[in-house]
């Protein structure tokens, strides 16, 4: 069987692990043992499981995406609602899990890095909510490509430093995240938003996107009375993949597919698809796939999505992926826009960039399966990427 | 013996405290790194690190980042640093240490770098991004090819660590004055000495401190209270705005630290 918690180090098998300077070795070891102490803590569940659901809005419906089944003529395609979710993404369950902790540890100021702005605004809507000083990063790249989170982040009372060094994406804002981190460690929590980096985050934040899987276990179970033969979740850090496909890992019938971004083309540069163009090495903190040049120096990286534009993934995955337990795929920037187009015209609902990215899988993969049970997982609501489906669906946006 | 232990065997009996200069390799070209290693030297630099450029250097500033970008935009990786160690070799037996982070030398290989490294001249390697936890197989082959390693010990680390870390550490130890990044700044951190202290009790090693230092101010500040002390940002400064300068530069940082013997 595999296991599904981390070593005491925080290995799954040879990733993950803790790879920081020094400073932060210490205020790793007291988040490991204050979200340690939590875990146990009834009354610390009580709060977040309020919160998730009377703030949130948990549960999330498993939604039967009857149109859009009908249409491909295979498998039954359900959807889980995350989009449906405050703030419009999964990213909310993670930052209200660690807002809790940094209450605990008696922090008042929040730092985080925003890639999509998604895991930022929901970071500053948690900051609002606990009156916590909040700081996100962002890549200049980014801040230009989603400048409605921008705003709404600002809008909450968030300051938005741009970063402009390397690719000016998510990697870059993670890296000034950590300096500011090691800075001002003694006041500052680091929210950090997805499955990624040193121990503990990765099994703390998938734990706190757990609910997602879980939910969708007995939602599909009640609408079904059996488990989904497929889950499908996008991956760019991996957080909303790996709170949907965890508490069906050892459910041995249910094939779990990630779908990275294979941007716009297979050459390095180009894509996100770190399974089929990457190797193992280590990237702000954690042992993992990444994507690199001969000497080891970080390669950049696109996709149209800038919450899958990232050059590593998260060392679960990593883990997974090594043990044939999860299937790691990629679809590109035209496949994800235009499974956008057909999920909003079959079902109505816009997805977000990153969440069409397991749409178009799941489109493309049903027909070849039919009677069996799919389980997307809808990430994230495509309202902050507007501006982008205008941009490459011009045809629709003549007056 | 390795040379870095040779240096602080000397120094002690110099009763002098050491100057430790740090560069990014390769910026603003690979060719003109060992003429400022010389440079240096003459300045009174006793130990030279050499940076290894990585796209992503979590634990440096925006200048040594930039040096950085600048390196690896010239073509500089790390056969290309162990080149420029080897071309200094032929001239000079100042310590040479390799500082840069894991990713770089996990593509390169342990045994590998082990070797080659020793080939080129180089004494010592120090990864920013490898906490002692992770670091047994890479202290392991470095020790057995007769290559120091320093680790990193900071103001945040409990007494454990800093036991973990003396551990792992041969050469010297090198403290982090402050919590943060690489650069400079205009006091030494009240928190410095008490991590000089607390070090003292845990082990014999050498100890050079490190982070923010960039005036003769600071260098007389520490001087005598520390084994060496390491110059890093202001050196990458100086070598990027005028090189021409950088004998003289590092001159006025060492003054502080002539001992009896100079």
């Amino acid at each position: 069987m595999i296991s599904t918690q981390p070593d005491a180090g925080g290995h799954f098998g040879p990733y993950g692990g803790r790879y920081v300077p020094e400073v932060l070795m210490s205020p790793l070891e007291e988040l490991q043992n204050v979200y340690a102490e939590a875990r146990l803590d009834p009354a610390f569940h009580a709060e977040l499981d309020h919160l998730l659901k009377t703030y949130a809005g948990r549960p999330t419906p498993l939604y039967f995406a009857k149109r859009l089944s009908a249409q491909l003529g295979g498998a039954k395609i359900y959807i889980k609602r995350e989009d449906l979710l405050h703030t419009g993404a999964h990213k909310i369950n993670n930052c209200l899990g660690q807002a809790l902790l940094a209450r605990r540890m008696g922090k008042k100021r929040i730092i985080a890095e925003t890639g999509a702005g998604q895991h930022g605004v929901a970071t500053a809507t948690v900051c609002a909510l606990f009156g916590l000083d909040c700081t996100v990063y962002m890549g200049e790249e980014d801040m230009r490509r989603q400048r409605l989170n921008v705003f709404r982040m600002r809008l909450l009372g968030a300051t938005v430093v741009p970063v402009t060094s390397g690719s000016r994406t998510l990697k870059d804002a993670i890296s000034e995240a950590m300096r500011d981190w090691v800075t001002n460690v003694s006041h500052t929590h680091y929210l950090l938003g997805s499955a990624l980096g040193a121990h503990p985050y990765p099994a703390m934040v998938r734990d706190f996107h757990r609910v997602i899987g879980q939910e969708a276990r007995e939602q599909i179970l009640e609408a079904e009375g059996r488990l989904p033969d497929v889950a499908i979740a996008c991956v760019g850090g991996g957080s909303n993949a790996i709170g949907l496909f965890h508490p069906f890992i050892e459910d041995d019938g249910v094939r779990l597919i990630g779908v990275e971004a294979g941007g716009s083309g297979a050459e390095l540069g180009l894509h996100a698809a770190r399974f089929s163009g990457g190797s193992p090495g280590v990237l702000q903190g954690t042992r993992s796939y990444l994507l690199q040049d001969e000497d080891g120096q970080i390669a950049l990286t696109h996709s149209v999505s800038a919450g899958l534009d990232y050059a590593s993934v998260g060392p679960e995955h990593a883990w997974l992926h090594d043990l044939g337990r999860a299937e790691y795929r990629s679809c590109g920037d035209d496949q994800a826009i235009a499974a956008a187009v057909t999920l909003s015209r079959t079902e109505g609902i816009i997805p977000a960039l990153e969440s069409a990215h397991a749409v178009a899988e799941a489109i493309r993969i049903a027909p070849e399966h039919p009677g069996e049970i799919f389980i997307v997982n809808l990430s994230g609501r495509g309202d902050k990427d507007i501006d982008i489906y205008r941009e490459n669906l011009k045809e629709m946006d003549q007056a | 013996m390795t040379r870095i232990a040779q240096l602080f065997e000397r120094l002690r009996a110099e009763n002098r405290t050491g100057m430790i200069a740090y560069l990014t390799a390769g910026d603003p070209n690979p060719e003109s790194t060992a003429g400022f290693v010389a440079s240096m030297e003459r300045a009174g630099a006793d130990l030279i690190e050499l940076g290894v450029p990585f796209s992503d250097p979590i634990a440096d500033g925006p200048v040594i980042q930039q040096a950085g970008d600048r390196a690896i935009k010239a073509g500089t990786n790390l056969a290309r640093v162990l080149a420029i160690a080897a071309e200094i070799r032929q001239t000079s037996q100042i310590p040479l240490l390799l500082f840069t982070y894991l990713n770089p030398a996990l593509r390169y290989g342990f045994e590998r770098l082990a070797k080659d490294a020793k080939a080129a001249g180089i004494d010592g390697c120090l990864l920013t991004d490898v906490s002692v936890e992770e670091a047994g197989e890479y202290v392991k082959v470095m020790r057995d090819a007769g290559l120091d390693t320093v680790f990193l010990a900071a103001p945040t680390s409990t007494d454990a660590r800093l036991k973990l870390v003396a551990e792992y550490s041969s050469g010297f130890i090198y403290l982090v004055s402050r919590t943060g990044i690489t650069g400079e700044q205009d006091n030494i951190s009240s928190s410095a000495m008490p991590l000089v202290d607390r070090m003292r009790a845990i082990t014999k090693l050498p100890l050079a401190m490190g982070f923010g230092i960039s005036t003769p101010a600071h260098v007389a500040s520490l001087a005598g209270k520390v084994e060496a002390v390491v110059v890093g940002s202001a050196i990458v400064r100086q070598i990027h705005s005028d090189s021409s300068k950088l004998e003289g530069f590092l001159r006025d940082l060492c003054g502080p630290l002539a001992g009896p013997a100079a």
